[in-house]
């Protein structure tokens, strides 16, 4: 497998692939993975907040019932593996998109996956809220939605941002995946050339695209949650 | 004014139940400067929430102005509460806003529009000695500054009752006396009722007119500070008023005349004070203990003297209580 990535005539021909397809093919990966954080963002993050504040001795505790059933669906949805969902799911990918196959299909499982970890993401970003801060603003006579939109939410921005940007990371990992079952972009080259037709060249580059994507999402990421940080002095 | 009247909280746990207060009654004066002073643990800080009902009271009431404020409904509590504002030992100050947006923040929650409440968060920063820092993050700050930023944040609301937990235990002994001037600054020109929570003596002595002393949550004695702490009854108010042992002391030293002297900032270190009260007056005090330190030019404390008169014991005081930052009472022996 080695000694064919430096074959001449095989890197020739990886080349024309990649220039044919490679353009395309990462922009689907982006627009997936974008699309699914965005939709799992939309779900997800309200869950969060209902998951902190709905607890008992929470900001606006909720009924015990309630909070046992989101915290059951989230942890199911959480321990079903993405391969194994994402074919669970393929009648609802059909009913809300027409079809179960292709870059657009692949949303409905990612979103579906993802939502509940960007859930328990965002629940452990506020937590990170002191109880005193929620105390003080209890004390200066904040309602519950107050709180929740002028402390808790802002108050975690930045943690909120790192814990996002794993988010994204970890999508697009799964956005890859699902080049394995009707999914497009880079995860579809990679399996398509490398696993079933033996061009590693091919899958290697597609490899190292996907490694580049997570380091610059990762570094972004890191660079806003940081500079959006004010309790850091030194900046 | 602020009637407490009989209250008690009862916190339940998995285990046991705490009993934090036990038939607590007060009564606080407008206009007043009002201490609660006690251990650790003493209940200090529940008793403080119950006032504005953070923590709902297992039994009794809290009266504000003729309102049972335990009677409210959710709505009119937060109303109640732009009237009862609080500051804390740890400041509690959003970290992700600037202190102009600090002290924005509970106009924002009142509704008030954004101009009018920059506008009146100006005005507060300036009172409280932190103009042109408007724009400075909490992290920028010292904690004497964050402190000041809650103190604007707290009368912005324009509040009656001014609750302080704590809210000196976590800066130095110069910080504390520049805060606690600006608190009693507030209270004479604004006309702001007081309660200070605290478990140092110094911070009662230099702004408080009245004292609660709280024991395992029940008011072990209550009147003015100097009453109190020039007699105290209690063995829980002896405790405080004669750290280590001093209480002992008085009782097995018949024939004795005792005074305390608290040396609350006082410039003392550069002239040796017992030293000069013995050469210029004649006084000769015995130094039963003395538990001081010196910041800078500046001494903390108190000393427990005694003397082989009564009339030198009072003459000391008067002498002693001559010099800035150093209160003197005689000790009367129960
Ligand atoms: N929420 C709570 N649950 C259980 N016990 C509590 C709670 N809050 C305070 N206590 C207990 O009540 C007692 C008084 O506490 P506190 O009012 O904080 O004392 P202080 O402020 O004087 O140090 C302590 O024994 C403390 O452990
Ligand atoms: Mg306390």
């Amino acid at each position: 497998m080695i000694s064919g990535l430096f074959d001449p005539e095989k890197l020739a021909e990886a080349w024309e692939i990649i220039k044919s397809q490679f353009l395309l093919a990462t922009w689907e990966t982006l627009y997936v993975t974008l699309l699914a954080t965005f939709f799992a963002c939309v779900i997800g993050l309200p869950l969060g907040v209902l998951l902190v504040v709905g607890e008992k001795g929470g900001v606006l505790p909720l009924p015990k019932w309630i909070m046992q059933v989101l915290n059951v669906i989230i942890n199911l949805l959480r321990s079903v593996p993405f391969l194994i969902l994402m074919i669970l799911v393929i009648p609802l990918t059909r009913a809300i998109i027409g079809t179960s196959i292709g870059t657009t299909a692949s949303i409905v499982p990612l979103v579906i996956s993802a939502f509940p970890f960007i859930a328990r993401l965002a629940e452990s970003s506020l937590r990170e809220v002191s109880p005193n801060t929620i105390e003080m603003a209890q004390s200066m006579g904040a309602s519950p939605f107050q709180i929740i939109t002028k402390v808790l939410i802002p108050e975690s921005v930045p943690s909120l941002i790192s814990n996002l940007t794993i988010a994204v990371t970890t999508i697009l990992g799964y956005t890859a995946m699902s080049g394995i079952i009707g999914g497009g972009g880079l995860g579809k080259i990679a399996i398509n050339y490398g696993y079933y037709r033996y061009k590693y060249a091919v899958m290697f580059f597609a490899v190292v695209l996907l490694i580049v994507l997570v380091q610059i999402f990762q570094s972004l990421g890191t660079k806003i949650a940081v500079k959006s940080d004010k309790r850091l002095k030194n900046k | 004014m602020i009637e407490i009247n009989n209250l008690s909280k009862t916190f339940k746990t998995a285990d046991d139940t705490i009993e934090a207060l036990k038939n607590v009654s007060l009564s606080i004066e407008d206009g007043d400067i009002f201490g609660i002073i006690g251990m650790s643990g003493a209940g200090k800080s529940t008793l403080v929430r119950c006032i504005n009902m953070l923590e709902r009271p297992s039994e009794g009431s809290v009266i504000m102005d003729g309102v049972d404020l335990g009677k409210l409904s959710d709505k009119e509590l937060r109303a109640a509460r732009r009237e009862i504002t609080m500051i804390f030992q740890g400041f509690n100050l959003l970290m992700q806003r600037n202190c102009l947006k600090n002290v924005c923040f509970p106009l924002e929650l009142a509704g008030m529009s954004k101009p009018a409440a920059r506008a009146r968060a100006l005005e507060l920063l300036d009172t409280v000695g932190l103009k042109g820092k408007e724009n400075a993050y909490p992290a920028q700050l010292s904690g004497g500054q964050q402190q000041r930023v809650a103190i604007a944040r707290a009368l912005a609301t324009s509040p009656k009752v001014l609750l302080c937990d704590e809210a000196t235990s976590a800066l130095d002994p110069t910080t504390t006396n520049s805060i606690l001037e600006l608190i009693r600054d507030i209270n004479e020109k604004l006309g702001i009722t007081v309660i200070i929570i605290t478990h140092q003596m110094s911070v009662v002595e230099s702004i408080c007119r009245h004292v609660a002393i709280l024991d395992s949550g029940e008011v072990a004695e209550v009147g003015e500070v100097g009453e109190v702490f020039s007699h105290p009854k209690t063995p829980a108010a002896k405790k405080l008023v004669f750290p280590e042992g001093g209480s002992e002391a008085i009782a097995a030293c018949e024939g004795q005349y005792f005074i305390r002297v608290v040396f609350n900032g006082a410039e003392t270190t550069g002239k040796p004070l017992i030293a000069s009260m013995a050469q210029q007056e004649g006084l000769v005090a015995n130094i039963f203990y003395a538990s001081t330190r010196s910041i800078g030019e500046k001494v903390y404390g108190s000393m427990l003297l005694s003397f082989e008169s009564r009339d030198a014991a009072q003459k000391a005081c008067v002498f002693l209580k001559d010099n800035d930052g150093v209160l003197a009472e005689e000790v009367n022996r129960q």
